[in-house]
């Protein structure tokens, strides 16, 4: 796994309090990992003071995935 | 009871009546307190009389990019926000079949727009705190309604549905959002009401008088305290029993 998505793996364990073998990268943070919609906007915060990056909500929108947002970080980054 | 050491709150209108003594009650409960408002003269005068723990932030919540910047400047100056209140508010009454979209605009932008902008820019901090209070003035007459004053009661009351929204959202964060909707308080925008309108509505209210400010500030003390904390959603109508909701 990159830097990013191991980085991006540590959040999301933290923030979701989940186990780190379910944070894989097709999981889904709502549908896989239980969490509710305002998880998802703090998930978003959490990577944009991580990485030093923003992300318009428009695109937050379409991060659903653990893989998602590695990808998107990847590109923004 | 209703300690505020170490809380930092942004009043808007902190200028006017009821927002000065807003900030007066939660100063003397021990938050810091940035003062917002259009007008720089009394907010310095404030800043003055309260000494420390206190920033005057000046901004016109009619101009939409100062809006934006206000919660910045207010954590930069503060640490953070802990504590919004939004008390600032105009009035720009006409009969309804009279009232241009400007007198309507002008009103909503600044008692409905500028609310929701400022909850905005200080959720982020307030989420990540796990902790904060809103507490946003509403109206009677946004419940009542009010020949008049078509605007500022839609304004008024468009408030009290924001904060209920906004309440589910983030009551599992720590954060609470309410309302306080003040009767007729002697504050200059009452005193623009003519003798025959002040009788009138005298005659509507229970208590016999008109409410004073420091009468709304410690509704909002009560909200904005560790002691609220289950509290959330709601309305807190101060109004002498002129309207029992």
């Amino acid at each position: 796994m990159s830097d990013v998505a191991d980085r991006v793996k540590k959040i999301v364990v933290e923030h979701l309090s989940v186990e780190e073998d379910k944070v894989t990268e097709n999981a889904s943070f709502i549908d896989d990992l239980g969490a509710d919609s305002l998880d998802t906007v703090e998930l978003v915060m959490a990577f944009e003071e991580e990485f030093g990056i923003e992300i318009p909500d428009d695109a937050a929108e379409n991060i659903q995935t653990v893989g998602d947002a590695v990808k998107f970080i990847k590109e923004a980054s | 009871m209703f300690d505020l050491t170490g809380k930092n709150a942004l009043i808007t209108g902190a200028s006017g009546g009821i927002g000065a003594d807003i900030a007066r009650k939660l100063h003397a409960q021990g938050a810091t307190v940035g003062l917002s408002g259009t007008r720089t003269e009394p907010l310095e005068a404030l800043k003055a009389e309260l000494g420390e723990r206190a920033h005057v932030l000046p901004c016109n919540l009619s101009d939409m990019e100062a809006v934006d910047a206000l919660p910045k400047q207010a954590a930069e100056a503060m640490g953070s926000v802990d504590i919004l209140v939004n008390n600032a508010g105009i009035t720009r009454d006409n009969l309804f079949m009279r009232m241009s979209d400007d007198e309507w605009n002008s009103v909503l932008n600044v008692n409905l727009t500028a609310t929701f902008k400022l909850c905005k820019g200080v959720m982020r901090g307030m989420m990540k705190a796990r902790w904060g209070r809103i507490v946003n003035i509403s109206s009677v007459v946004g419940a009542t309604g009010n020949p008049g004053q078509a605007n500022y009661a839609a304004s008024k009351a468009g408030v009290v549905g924001m904060s209920k929204s906004l309440a589910y959202e983030v009551a599992s964060r720590g954060i609470t959002v309410n309302a306080v909707a003040p009767g007729f308080i002697t504050t200059a925008m009452t005193d623009k009401l003519t003798d025959e309108q002040k009788s009138g509505i005298m005659g509507q209210i229970p208590a016999g008088r008109m409410g004073d400010p420091d009468e709304i500030a410690a509704a909002v003390v009560y909200l904005s305290s560790a002691e609220a904390a289950y509290v959330t959603g709601t309305t807190l109508h101060v109004n002498g029993g002129m309207a029992m909701l």
